[in-house]
């Protein structure tokens, strides 16, 4: 299987030290991280991982069964098959002159973006969405002269009723 | 009621049932000693090193079945456990290390003797803490004997700062411990065991490869049911050795890198392999990908992430390796596999894999066997690693589980004499021999001392070549016998035993041996015998590097070069 992105959500203990199990644990078996963003969760206690990698089937489940191996991670569900949506946020900071601004200001208009900050040379954007959208604004704003670009990575959540945090452990899927 | 952090600690261990706990003191862990004597239920074991503080541990954990205990004070005395841990982590040994820590406020400031050691341990332990907070004590403790001895067992570390162990605090007793990120699961799913019945009854030359998950789980009656009802061979891994009876008319012993060719072979000619606790180690399958080749492969692990991890597998049973076989066995129809297993002796009768050839030196060989006679194959066996490990697993028969106790995924030098003296204080009615290279010894013959401390009547057997043996068969084979830094000056062990006020003979002719032997086993107490062993005697056979299980060297005829071909 040619290897794509995988879209991992970890629920895992809200307990200091976690983010590095998981860290060090990818380190460690050589798998690679596209990006990662952990959050409070809808419980108390639990914290919500969305975890992008890129691999081959096998290889992401061997990724899925280490990270649910971790005694502080509750639940980990490989989300990539399914329906789901998916968002991204950046802030870009963006050079804007007077002759500039207001050609800027249609292109965020068209991507429902938001301009957050406004100074005699610059604008800061905030944009969400998924990664092509972002990456598309990026690109226009590239004749602009790009400052700086934040990204969050992506975070996800299936559609639906259904949620990630269902009682129960998945069964291992090589089991089906 | 009111107690300190020590006391807690304690009285978690009392709970638990430890009996046994090694470890060395230092500053940070000063105030948990201080608290021992209030609790007389646990004996202190004083090693001389913290590697073999964990060492021990395990050895007493696999002689026993139940958690090892160790303890070391912040800094050195916390990394040099590393090893230990690391060894008990790839070797699935339940211990619990608990480790002093500098005082809470001193935590992240570069404090004398501190270390980060819950981050050092993270990818060599099964679950780690640092407790901040006097309240949780207990409960991590309860925890880490949980998490240490279920599942997949494991290595749990405890890091406690200094005051912790000083703070007195309310203390309940913990309850039972309920986790809910940590459920192992013990039962198969019923389909795949059915699935694998199927498989099983269907199979014209099964084999069962057991591994040492059969020991853990406690499954060897099982295991041996299946083997019988299925006339199916067993052969073993390293650590599986003892999972089922060496002298079992279906046992065909172990396979891998220097295991015996007529195992190999038929895991190499099997049509259904059943693997059983078990995780397809590079050394067991030697070159992946010619591994058991004709085979449908059924793996049965409690680990999950052991499926398909290294080798593709057909029926994955994900679960406790006794709680699968129990219902398996119902499935099980009685066969016969007469022509194959016919086949399979045939191939024992041309690669018998662990003759000794006729010599007038002292070959190693020989002198496993010497003991194994001596004792009547009823001893526990201990290991170095290196040569003197094969050939220990190679020339005694294990009949009973946990007899052959040895450094199976880490291959630490070092391993034997620490690992004994766990043992001894586990069985101490076991005959315990370690049997250990001189370059192994090497490593921590500071034990003696804790082995006389403890007057622990553990016999010792030094394979002296004045090698690093293995390292050096493998530079006369694969480097033209560029025997860099492999020769070994070594010191009279003899007069190092008496120095520890421990009894040994020199054996230097082959006509002195059995008598030697004879000689340590009725000392009523700890003795060594230093065995002057052939220099250059090889491990066979010998599967090498990048070859399949079946391209293996066997013991060359006289005069005949087997390397390069």
């Amino acid at each position: 299987m040619a290897p794509m992105k995988h879209t991992l959500v970890a629920l895992v203990e809200d307990k200091p030290g976690v983010l590095n199990r998981v860290a060090n644990l990818f380190r460690r078996r050589g798998f690679n991280i596209e990006s990662i963003t952990v959050g409070h969760s809808e419980k108390p206690d639990i914290s919500r991982m969305t975890i992008v990698v890129d691999g081959s089937g096998a290889s992401v489940e061997q990724v899925r069964k280490q990270l649910d191996k971790l005694i502080e991670t509750v639940k980990v569900q490989d989300i990539t098959s399914e329906s789901i949506v998916v968002r991204e946020m950046a802030l870009i900071k963006v050079k804007a002159t007077s002759a500039t601004r207001s050609e800027i200001m249609q292109i965020v208009d068209i991507f429902r973006a938001n301009i957050v900050d406004v100074s005699m040379e610059s604008l800061i954007i905030e944009v969400t969405g998924d990664e092509e959208k972002l990456d598309s604004l990026l690109n226009l704003l590239h004749t602009f002269e790009i400052k700086e670009v934040v990204r969050t990575g992506r975070i996800a959540m299936t559609r639906g009723s259904t949620t990630t945090s269902e009682p129960g452990r998945k069964p291992v899927s090589t089991e089906e | 009621m009111k107690m300190t952090g020590g006391q807690i600690v304690c009285d978690c261990l009392v709970k638990e049932g430890v009996e046994v706990i090694f470890g060395i003191l230092g500053g940070a862990i000063l105030p948990l000693y201080d608290t021992l004597p209030q609790f007389p239920q646990l004996h202190h074991v004083l090693v001389r090193h913290e590697q073999c503080a964990a060492h021990a541990a395990e050895g007493y954990a696999r002689a026993t079945g139940r958690v090892g205990v160790c303890f070391a004070t912040s800094g050195p005395g916390a990394t040099n456990l590393v090893t230990g841990i690391a060894n008990a982590h790839l070797d699935s040994s339940p211990v619990v290390a608990i480790t002093g820590q500098v005082a809470r406020r001193f935590i992240g400031k570069d404090a004398f003797q501190e270390v980060d050691i819950t981050g050092i341990t993270l990818p060599i332990t099964k679950h780690n803490y640092l407790v901040r907070d006097t309240s949780q004590l207990g409960k991590v403790v309860k925890e880490a004997f949980y998490i240490a001895r279920t599942g997949r067992p494991g290595p749990v570390l405890i890091d406690v700062p200094k005051d912790v162990f000083q703070e007195q605090v309310e203390y309940h007793a913990p309850g039972k411990v309920d986790l809910r990120s940590y459920k192992p699961r013990r039962e198969g799913n019923m389909s795949q065991i059915r699935k694998a019945a199927n498989l099983i009854n269907q199979a014209q030359k099964p084999v069962i490869l057991a591994g040492r998950g059969v020991i853990i789980s406690g499954a060897s009656e099982e295991l041996k049911t299946l083997a019988e009802t299925a006339q199916t061979p067993v052969v073993t891994t390293l650590l599986g050795i003892g999972s089922f009876p060496e002298s079992h008319a279906l046992s065909y012993r172990w396979l891998g890198m220097h295991g015996m060719a007529y195992a190999n072979m038929a895991i190499n000619g099997a049509d259904v392999l059943i693997a059983i606790g078990m995780r397809f180690d590079d050394r067991a399958t030697a070159e992946v990908a010619s591994f058991a080749p004709q085979a449908k492969i059924i793996h049965i692990d409690i680990d999950p992430a052991e499926i398909g991890k290294n080798v593709r597998v057909d029926v994955p049973i994900v679960g406790d390796v006794k709680a699968v076989l129990t219902p398996l066995l119902k499935l099980i129809t009685p066969t016969q596999h007469g022509d194959w297993l016919k086949q399979l002796d045939i191939w024992r009768r041309e690669h018998p894999s662990t003759d000794i050839r006729d010599a007038s030196s002292i070959l190693p060989q020989y002198v496993v066997r010497s003991i194994y006679e001596a004792t009547g194959g009823d001893a526990t066996i201990v290991t170095g690693v290196g040569q003197n490990q094969m050939w220990a697993a190679q020339h005694y028969i294990y009949n009973k589980p946990n007899t052959f106790i040895s450094s199976g995924g880490l291959g630490t030098m070092g391993f034997g004499l620490p690992a004994s003296v766990g043992v001894k204080m586990g069985r101490p009615d076991a005959t315990v021999w370690c049997i250990d290279g001189d370059g192994s010894f090497q490593m921590t013959l500071h034990e003696l001392a804790t082995i006389q401390q403890e007057r622990l009547a553990v016999k010792i057997a030094i394979m002296n070549n004045g090698f690093l043996g293995m390292v050096r068969q493998w530079q006369e084979l694969f480097h033209d016998k560029r025997y860099v830094a492999t020769p070994l000056w070594g010191p009279d062990f003899v007069k190092l035993a008496e120095a520890y006020g421990i009894p040994g003979i020199k054996v230097r002719h082959k006509d002195e041996v059995v008598p030697s032997i004879q000689k340590a086993m009725a000392h009523d107490g700890p003795f060594l015998v230093d065995f002057g062993v052939e220099p250059e005697e090889n491990v066979y056979p010998m599967v090498p590097p990048g070859a399949s299980l079946v391209e293996l060297l066997e013991a060359p005829k006289k005069e005949e070069v087997v390397w390069p071909r």
